[in-house]
């Protein structure tokens, strides 16, 4: 199987493991390349597309009476384009594509029935189509993140997870390593819970409260038991792997795992926080809620304490960089998130921009931030070529970094005066609407910081792709290599080496 | 972990557990509610303009709800006389609630703002009524027209603030007609059915919901 790898794959390998997990990798590499370059490659034009659909919603915020026309571009159905591009289109597309990228790797074997991964993953975006044809064209489903047309859609997205799934867990069943890392278990759950989670959801028999205690049941869950795991097993695999150096802690591993399950999907009514729901619901959910600080400390801990002391990495690595800084936003998110559900701040944020900045520091500072880092290890080996530019790597970091606090930031402040104005009775609606304004056209400059950024990204996935000239000479920076600590260096030069 | 079967076992039992206990078991409690004899199903005009408020999307800034006013502004703001709860939605698929308020709730506002001519005027152009509103114009579901065109029995309307030209009117279509109606038809102020006070829907008979 080695043998049909171009030369320079062989080269990129790691410098300091061992020789035969090298052939390992390559055979595994070379099972899910064609299903890994293809899921990229639709991810990233649903990131284009979605952040077309995200900045046209955004202006049309401060401006009204822009593209008004036209139906199918009025707000609320390119709002729901918008987050159904970036969570099924980008996020999901990419989050399959290191899926399979990584589960060979991770159990010593091919990937097994890779067509139907590869059929899963047209069915998946065949759906994306569809769905978002359908929300621009006015059948929409109605209910936050089930916008996309139950019937002509949504079979797609189950029949499509399932398939990669089923070619995924074929590929566990016959592992040739005994123990299964921890990555394995995240990934392996996200495909088992999608489907479940996805069909419940769009079950077409409930009204009143129930449909909305069902579609939160949903849309908490497709956060915490879909995109979470997953880019959290992205994060378990990169960070030990580019720093050589094994995870913190199995244990930490097991119990973020377990309560992360048990915890996240019992979550969703905290949405609904003093709506016309039975009481008890409602209260299970902040319960549970404020029990993810036992996951996401186990997690945080786990992947914060494997980095410390090995900071100087992060300048070295751009995968690393993207990895660390999803993994830190996702401590940070999940902590402001079980703080939200608190009743007390809940009387507040509740209904406000708060929870749409909230839902981007998950979505994007953790979730995007996580697969871009990804993509930046995955496309060289399969492609078989280094990255052509570092500075476009650094213009797409430091504008979506940039991007993101000019984003963030504003709308968040914003969001809390419009709840410190909407609790105030004597306050009128047009204080509450001026509350939020500012923060509002804060969120449209730092969309168009993303964009940019975005733009940056997909041009440099496209001249991968396209392959062509390569410069010679770019240090391999995507691969382990030793840090040098201060004393290190130290004692390289007392015993002579330079 | 080395147990593939024991890795699935647990995964399975979670997202069971959690199905039943926020799915299931509500859906038995909840499916008990009974229909308030003061809420009328919707016309079938009414329902089209709901499928017309569904598709545009209003739920990404409207809510349908009122909380608690031990507990929110909701009741002081006019929202409506109490909280609502679950029997007050038995005809709504799919449910409206909301989980945002750029603009402000809409449960009773068929109650706040029972007259047609300034719901179609707002949707036609929000900045004709209010110069600071930030909500979508909706002109697609208006034609305008010439006011010697309109025949007698023709409904139109004249749009204030300079948002049409001298001499030119709307009329609305269909769809324009049908949403109206369903905003006129949101009103939740009758007293709470009996059976569905906050109070009985909670365990033992303490809730934060309870009334003033």
């Amino acid at each position: 199987m080695s043998a049909t790898f171009p030369p320079s794959v062989v080269a990129l390998a790691s410098p300091i493991t061992d020789m035969e997990n090298l052939d390992i990798r390559l055979r595994a590499d070379a099972s899910s390349r064609q299903v890994a370059l293809r899921a990229i490659a639709f991810s990233v034009v649903w990131l284009l597309v979605g952040s077309a659909f995200g900045l046209i919603a955004s202006f049309k915020l401060h401006m009204p009476d822009w593209l008004v026309s036209n139906p199918a571009l009025t707000f609320g159905r390119i709002r729901s384009a918008h987050l159904n591009a970036m969570a099924y289109g980008w996020a999901s597309s990419a989050m399959l594509g290191v899926s399979v990228w990584i589960i060979p790797r991770l159990v010593h074997t091919e990937l097994r029935v890779p067509k139907a991964a590869e059929a899963g993953l047209y069915f998946w975006n065949i759906g994306m189509v569809l769905g978002i044809a359908g929300i621009l064209a006015g059948y929409s489903d109605g209910l936050e993140w089930l916008e996309m047309p139950r019937y002509w859609a949504d079979p797609f997205f189950v029949i499509g997870g399932g398939l990669v799934g089923l070619s995924l867990l074929s590929t566990i069943a016959v592992r040739e390593v005994d123990h299964l890392y921890v990555s394995v278990w995240y990934i392996m759950a996200a495909f088992i819970w999608f489907p479940i989670i996805f069909v419940v959801g769009n079950w077409p028999t409930y009204s009143g409260v129930e449909s909305a205690a069902v579609n939160w049941f949903y849309a908490h869950n497709a956060l915490g038991l879909w995109l979470t795991p997953v880019c959290l097993a992205a994060a378990y695999y990169f960070i030990p792997k580019i720093l050589g150096r094994p995870i913190y802690s199995y244990q930490l591993s097991l119990l973020g795992f377990w309560t992360l399950g048990f915890f996240y999907s019992l979550n969703g009514m905290h949405h609904l926080i003093g709506g016309p729901l039975p009481t008890w619901m409602i209260t299970t959910s902040v319960v549970a809620s404020g029990l993810m600080i036992i996951p996401v400390m186990a997690v945080g801990v786990n992947q914060h304490m494997t980095l410390n002391k090995r900071f100087g990495a992060l300048r070295y690595s751009p995968t690393l960089r993207f990895i660390v800084f999803g993994s830190v936003a996702y401590t940070l998110v999940s902590l402001q998130g079980v703080f939200m559900a608190f009743r007390e701040v809940n009387r507040l944020t509740h209904f406000t921009h708060v929870t749409v900045a909230h839902a981007h520091v998950g979505l994007y500072s953790f979730v995007t931030m996580i697969m871009f880092g990804s993509i930046y290890y995955i496309l060289p080996r399969l492609l078989g070529r280094e990255w052509v530019s570092e500075k476009l790597i650094s213009w797409h970091f430091w504008t979506v970094g940039i991007g993101q606090i000019v984003y963030l930031v504003p709308l968040t402040v914003a969001g809390m005066f419009q709840g410190v104005a909407m609790a105030d009775a004597t306050s009128t609606w047009e204080a509450v609407v001026r509350a939020m304004l500012p923060g509002l056209i804060g969120r449209s400059i730092g969309g168009m910081l993303l964009t940019i950024g975005h733009c940056v990204f997909a041009w440099h996935v496209f001249l991968m792709f396209r392959g062509g000239k390569q410069k010679q000479g770019l240090r391999p920076f995507h691969e382990v290599a030793p840090i040098v600590t201060r004393r290190d260096k130290a004692s390289f030069v007392a015993g002579g080496v330079k | 972990m080395t147990r593939i079967w024991l890795l699935l076992t647990g995964v399975l039992a979670i997202i069971i557990f959690a199905t039943s206990l926020l799915v299931v078991i509500p859906n038995t409690m909840i499916g008990q509610v009974r229909i308030p004899t003061q809420l009328a199903d919707y016309t079938a005009q009414q329902a089209r303009g709901r499928e017309v408020y569904v598709s545009e999307g209003c739920v990404y800034c409207h809510s349908q709800q009122v909380r608690d006013p031990v507990y929110t502004s909701d009741k002081e703001r006019g929202w409506g006389p109490r909280a609502t709860v679950p029997s007050d939605y038995v005809y709504d698929k799919p449910h409206q609630l909301g989980t945002m308020r750029t603009g402000p709730d809409l449960i009773n506002i068929g109650v706040r703002q029972p007259s047609e001519q300034w719901h179609h005027v707002h949707l036609f152009n929000p900045r004709s009524l209010m110069s600071w509103s930030i909500m979508p114009a909706f002109p697609y579901l208006y034609t305008v027209r010439d006011s010697a065109s309109i025949k007698a029995g023709e409904v139109f309307y004249s749009v204030p603030g300079g948002k049409l030209p001298a001499g030119k009117v709307i009329v609305p279509t269909a769809d324009g007609d049908a949403l109206v109606a369903y905003l006129k038809s949101l009103k939740r102020t009758y007293p709470v059915p009996t059976g569905d006070e906050p109070a009985a829907r909670s365990i033992g008979g303490r809730s934060e919901h309870t009334m003033p």
